[in-house]
């Protein structure tokens, strides 16, 4: 009996042990199949892309992407675009994302209808709906000249604005939704208990409500700056050749020039910067919300 | 923090009612809570009280009558304006605030100078045995120091009322008793007008000066805790309010200021009243568990024979289930003593109480 007790501590430390390592594998044997995929369709052709970049032997096309006046402009422009599409999705998502999260069953249905029913669409569908909306004899100019409210078409199509208001349109649900699932997680006591404390609304939005869905604001942000900074048909459609983000840039290079070691220089870049901006977002401003926030 | 309040009323209601749709969560509810008062709304789930809380706090808005706060009505002053320190049920603690955050929150919407902030701050948190906490998160607390940084973030503002929503409901029972003393003491010591909620009889016998016992959207009584447990105003009361033997029967006769009462299967008891009801209406008889004695406790006049049919060891008693004639089950309860046996399962006893132990129930 002391025998037994003496050594059930070991043989419970290795029971669990073996309980671990068995999860641990039965968890990775059932992700085998999506990592494969993952491995072959994305990883593999990425290193091909960046093998090709170094092929010549040189990290001439490097230089290239990096010094040329023309190629840092487009990426200021991409990042510029990115920025402006970002901040105009977090303005206009957030309160959606508020009204979903504070409705009725009802109201959320009928709102998540129409933030999703875009989302449903095909990209390229809805690329050339705007098209076909912000055209100089668009239905929205058209509209305005016949009010009298203007006089001559507004420029909206293959230009910076065009591009904005489709990439805005595009990336919406991708800031609604994480702000969205950020705001369901607060607590309607906390907003009652600052009130009760004596905060005026716009003091419980600044200091409780924004605070608490910082978090999903963050994942918002960072999600839809990231997709705006490869971002191509909408803008390779409706900036008309006019607005050079990078992406259109390096299509250009392979459907035009077959320049496959610039594109691929190019490519690796943007895959740099935006590792680069993942990973200020994460340093700079995840560690305090991950320790306050339930 | 210490008020010099005249007194009088800090809190009154005066016949509110709260409708949701067509259910009615209050129903012409008027009460009023005393300067320095700890009154405690007591009641079951679905009672209304917490739709009362809300009403008080203003998070509700009552469909008639006033809510008075320190001599003003406030029925229609959003919550931000009405000066209410209240402790939620899981204490809504700010979670991305340290405990100074917390606790100065309510003075900084107040405006109050910094310097004064840091000293109030400060006082708050000795008063709560927290000093030195003040860096932590509320994560990096205890239930029962989340619980205390709650109730210095309430009275941290000098509030007129104080309010408690269930707010032990979380802690294990020896903390939740601490707490409530400490509560208790902080309350007396800061002459705190509180109103507290609590569905817990016990924690509301132990905590008030008075109850307020609610039920389906009513006040059934309002009264001290010996009041409500010594002579509840009704069935609802005597059965929400710790266990007891409710006896039905006819009033026969009056005597010596005693009512006579004949139940269902002919025997009769004698009852003390001070309300004596008319010879042959329907009556109900309160005896408590504690109050029914054994037979061989001596001179009971009021005797029934039973069997028993459960024995429960209490540590500090014994609780009885008697089965007595006309089917009926009694509860019994009687101290542990060294060197008396406790009844068994099928023993035969005789119970009994005397006039002065039972209450008479109207209706």
């Amino acid at each position: 009996m002391t025998e037994a007790v003496a050594t059930l501590p070991l043989a419970a430390g290795d029971r669990v042990r073996r309980r671990h390592a068995r999860s641990v594998l039965g968890a990775l044997a059932l992700s085998t199949p999506a990592l494969v995929l993952l491995l072959v369709f994305f990883a593999l052709p990425l290193l091909r892309l960046f093998w090709l970049s170094v092929d010549a032997g040189t990290f001439l096309p490097y230089e290239k992407a990096l010094t040329e006046r023309l190629y840092l402009t487009v990426f200021w422009e991409t990042f510029k675009i990115a920025a402006a599409v970002t901040v105009l999705t977090l303005l206009l998502g957030y309160p959606v994302a508020y009204f979903l999260a504070t409705t009725t069953r009802l109201w959320q249905f009928v709102g998540f209808a129409f933030v999703m029913l875009p989302f449903w669409t095909s990209i390229l569908v809805r690329t050339y709906a705007w098209m076909v909306l912000l055209g100089r004899n668009g239905v929205v100019n058209r509209t305005l000249l016949d009010l009298g409210l203007i006089t001559e078409p507004l420029p909206l199509l293959h230009n910076f604005t065009g591009v904005l208001i489709g990439m805005v349109h595009v990336l919406l649900p991708y800031m609604i939704f994480p702000i969205y699932n950020a705001m369901r997680k607060v607590d309607a006591d906390l907003v009652r208990a600052a009130e009760g404390l004596g905060a005026p609304g716009y003091a419980v939005f600044r200091r409780i409500y924004l605070p608490l869905t910082m978090e999903g604001v963050l994942a918002g942000t960072t999600l839809v700056f990231i997709l705006s900074l490869g971002f191509f048909i909408t803008p390779a459609l409706l900036g008309g050749g006019r607005v050079a983000m990078i992406a259109v840039i390096i299509e250009q290079q392979v459907r035009e020039f077959l320049n496959w070691g610039f594109a691929g220089a190019l490519s690796v870049v943007l895959l740099a910067s935006t590792l680069v901006v993942y990973g200020l977002v994460h340093r700079l401003l995840r560690p305090r919300f991950a320790e306050g926030v339930r | 923090m210490s008020r010099g309040r005249s007194a009088g009323t800090d809190l009154a209601l005066r016949n509110v009612t709260k409708r949701y749709g067509a259910v009615s969560a209050l129903t012409d509810v008027s009460l009023a809570v005393e300067a320095g008062e700890l009154l405690t709304i007591l009641g079951p789930s679905g009672s209304g009280k917490t739709t009362l809380l809300k009403v008080v706090a203003g998070f509700e808005l009552p469909e008639a009558g006033i809510v008075m706060l320190g001599g003003s009505d406030v029925t229609e002053r959003p919550p931000a304006a009405r000066n209410i320190g209240m402790v939620f049920q899981n204490y809504a603690l700010f979670p991305h605030m340290t405990v100074r955050e917390n606790v100065a929150f309510p003075l900084e919407m107040r405006r109050v100078p910094r310097r004064l902030i840091e000293e109030k701050v400060a006082r708050a948190l000795a008063l709560v045995e927290l000093t030195g906490y003040e860096a932590r998160l509320p994560t990096q607390l205890s239930g029962g120091q989340q619980q205390r940084v709650a109730l210095a973030r309430a009275i941290v503002f000098d509030p007129i009322l104080l309010l408690l929503d269930e707010p032990f409901g979380a802690l294990d029972r020896k903390l939740r008793e601490q707490m409530q003393l400490e509560v208790r003491r902080l309350q007396r010591q800061l002459g705190l007008t509180t109103l507290f909620i609590t569905h817990d009889q016990e924690e509301a016998l132990v905590l008030s000066d008075r109850i307020a016992v609610m039920s389906h959207g009513r006040i059934e009584q309002i009264g001290a805790p010996d009041e409500i447990y010594e002579r509840p105003a009704n069935g609802f009361v005597a059965d929400f309010v710790g266990e007891s033997n409710v006896i039905a029967g006819r009033a026969a006769a009056r005597k010596d200021g005693l009512v006579e009462i004949e139940l269902e299967d002919g025997a009769r008891i004698c009852v003390a009243g001070d309300r004596i009801p008319d010879a042959g209406a329907e009556v109900r008889v309160l005896v408590r568990p504690e109050r029914l004695e054994l037979a061989s406790d001596g001179a009971a006049i009021n005797r029934v024979a039973g069997t028993v049919v459960e024995t429960v060891y209490l540590g500090t008693s014994y609780k009885y289930r008697l089965r007595v004639p006309g089917g009926r089950e009694w509860l019994v309860r009687r101290p542990v003593r060294a060197g008396e046996a406790p009844l068994a399962p099928g023993d035969s006893v005789a119970v009994g109480f005397a006039p002065g132990d039972a209450h008479l129930i109207a209706g």
